[in-house]
């Protein structure tokens, strides 16, 4: 955790809640609420990167989108460089926005097909009205993510997953942000591709310092990009902490459980490790399980367990779990 | 070693396409042993998907196939659907990244394992029925009496899949492929899926083609690895030689790209492949290979034998001893 008195984070996130409300089923009256992200906090320091990992459900997509304020959280504050999101107006929240950007997961649907890549990465310039020349910026950010002055030239069709991806960074680093949250930037891409895209956002923090909250399912690659990590289950954090640590030293069944599911690519290590195979799927976040939500695959659940829900609780290797049996 | 249940031999599928003909399978030779996990891996366009659904006769018109695919000592290439449809589900079985678009929505998973089961033997309704709860017990689905009676949305993905493996192992086919099986799952489903796949290999030595992009699964669970490149087999080898030992570039780009603990930076492979409507003379990789010569450029490589592996790189020697 950051010093908050010496070095305020750059964004910090504390009691974030996010319901959604769904039709109800067979046209009753009683309306179904999910809530997607409960009670979630943590804090990003400048130029660095948390790691947000966890399977589908677990709503680390949500809390990227109510950290930008895509969508509106039910509750819980967003502070980003001291500002409390929820509390500024219109034309401030403008002016934020320069500095919060985001990149997709899907490099075909994030760019429109009919504009050339120059005015795509020039949009957000346009749109936040920056004055001067805007080529030459659009040339300086196509050469920062390895692509050439002549593309801006071309459309999207004409480039390959990874080169797209490329452009979509672009465009996301043409107001110098402070802050890009990265929604599983590299999942659509082959890995001989991805490790490209990867080693070029290490690049780009190491050069302009910026912070990144990296989402994604692939837990290889989020112990490669990040230096905290936040492991989700159905809407909470189970784990947070420093990413070796969390690598390292599991100390939330969950996350032991979720690491010993990875294959590792190396036949000999991989047909030795003990595996711990989690029965069933996750449950539905419409009814989640009382008390702790991990507790219906756990294996070391007991009655406490299930009536009373564990608190984030920093453990003797340096992170934080909620768990009431946690790993030595 | 066990005898090969299908064998390919020279198969190319081509395209047809308003931008002329895309040359997916370019000549591939590859054998399936009685009762293996076989793994085929490559990325995206790489062939791998095509040469099954071409082995399965699932491809559209616009494919043409030329070569041989012998199941069993039967030719699929120019087979009739008649005779197609009496080998699929019976001798050979396949099954999908998307277990939801595998299944009726509007029928009941029993009936849906009943009728594959009535499509290709004698039966009554009523065996039928029984057999089909037997076979959700196979894949690891509880309560399969009640779970038979129900439709495949009630059904998670992780059981939806496990869905599918019982229709497609319903006749005790002598090959199942699986086509990304996995990829759409959770981590902690996936592993449970492999082992119901791993289960159904070893207990009813149905030979498994496993057709994935993620070499971690195939670390976990393959015993050998066709590797595909531009429609190409590129390198042949036992597990152990793929990862110890790879003898062709694109194998050892492919496992130098993986992230992996105490790896600072990560080794991607320059460029991208190649565009398959003009696929480029000699060795389809030679323009992202490090190791690549100006011979590369003038015949296509053909598998050879390199120690224990077989590489399709004529510099296959040098690359093995190169750091």
């Amino acid at each position: 955790m950051t010093d908050s008195s010496k070095n305020p984070p750059l964004l910090s996130v504390q009691g974030l809640v996010k319901e959604f409300h769904m039709r109800s089923q067979r046209g009753g009256r009683r309306k179904r609420v999910v809530q997607a992200v409960t009670n979630v906090s943590f804090e990003v320091a400048r130029g660095e990167t948390l790691g947000l990992v966890g399977e589908s459900g677990s709503g680390k997509t949500t809390v990227g989108r109510c950290v930008l304020r895509l969508i509106e959280p039910t509750s819980g504050t967003v502070t980003f460089e001291g500002r409390d999101l929820a509390h500024v107006d219109v034309e401030e929240m403008r002016n934020l926005r320069r500095k919060m950007q985001i990149v997709f997961q899907d490099p075909y649907a994030s760019l429109d097909p009919k504009m050339t890549v120059g005015a795509s990465i020039a949009e957000p310039l346009v749109v936040q009205g920056v004055p001067g020349n805007h080529e030459e910026k659009v040339v300086s950010l196509l050469e920062l993510v390895g692509l050439a002055a002549d593309h801006a030239r071309r459309f999207p069709h004409e480039f390959s997953g990874g080169q797209r991806q490329r452009i979509g960074v672009a465009r996301a680093l043409a107001l110098d942000p402070a802050l890009i949250v990265l929604d599983e930037p590299v999942s659509a891409l082959d890995v001989s591709i991805q490790a490209g895209v990867v080693n070029l956002f290490a690049d780009l923090q190491a050069r302009l310092g910026m912070s990144y909250v990296f989402i994604a399912h692939d837990l290889s690659v989020v112990r490669h990009i990040a230096d905290r990590v936040a492991v989700m289950y159905l809407g909470k954090i189970m784990e947070i902490g420093p990413a070796e640590q969390v690598y390292e030293h599991p100390t939330h069944p969950y996350t032991k459980a979720l690491l010993s599911a990875v294959p590792v690519p190396n036949p000999r290590v991989e047909r030795q490790r003990s595996r711990i195979m989690l029965e069933g799927d996750v449950p539905s976040p419409v009814n989640p399980p009382s008390g702790c939500r991990f507790r219906t695959r756990c294996w070391k659940a007991t009655e406490l367990c299930a009536t009373v829900e564990p608190v984030l609780e920093m453990r003797a290797t340096g992170q934080l779990s909620a768990c009431h049996h946690p790993e030595a | 070693m066990s005898a090969p249940v299908l064998e390919i031999r020279d198969l190319t599928v081509t395209f047809t396409t308003p931008l002329g003909p895309l040359a997916a399978v370019r000549g591939i030779d590859l054998d399936v042993r009685a009762g293996e996990m076989l793994a085929v891996v490559g990325e995206s366009g790489s062939g791998k998907s095509v040469s099954f659904l071409a082995a399965m006769g699932l491809l559209p018109k616009t494919a043409t196939i030329t070569g041989s695919v012998l199941l069993d000592g039967r030719q699929l290439v120019g087979a009739s659907s008649k005779e197609l449809r009496a080998v699929r589900g019976q001798l050979m079985s396949m099954i999908f990244q998307d277990p939801l678009s595998a299944l009726n929505p509007v029928h009941r998973v029993g009936d849906q394992i009943a009728e594959m089961l009535q499509a290709h033997q004698k039966l009554s309704d009523k065996a039928a029925k029984a057999r089909s709860v037997d076979l959700l017990e196979i894949v690891g689905i509880p309560q399969s009496g009640d779970r038979a009676l129900q439709y495949p949305h009630e059904f998670s993905g992780g059981m939806r899949q496990r869905v599918v493996i019982a229709i497609a192992i319903a006749n005790s086919p002598k090959v199942l492929i699986a086509d990304e099986p996995t990829t759409a799952l959770d981590v902690t489903v996936q592993a449970q899926i492999l082992e119901v796949i791993q289960k159904v290999q070893k207990q009813f030595g149905t030979a498994v083609v496993l057709i994935t992009h993620d070499l971690g699964v195939v670390a976990r669970v393959c015993e050998r690895v066709n590797v595909m490149y531009a429609g190409r087999v590129v390198e042949r080898a036992e597990i152990g030689d793929i990862f110890d030992a790879p003898s062709h570039p694109y194998t050892r780009g492919l496992l130098a790209s993986l992230p992996q603990a105490g790896v600072e930076r990560l080794s991607p492979i320059a460029g991208f492949p190649p565009n398959m409507l003009r696929p480029p003379a000699g060795c389809a990789f030679r323009a992202r290979c490090p190791h690549a010569v100006a011979e590369c450029g003038e015949t296509l490589p053909t598998l050879r034998q390199i120690g224990a592996s077989h590489s399709a790189c004529i510099r296959a020697e040098e690359v093995l001893t190169s750091s």
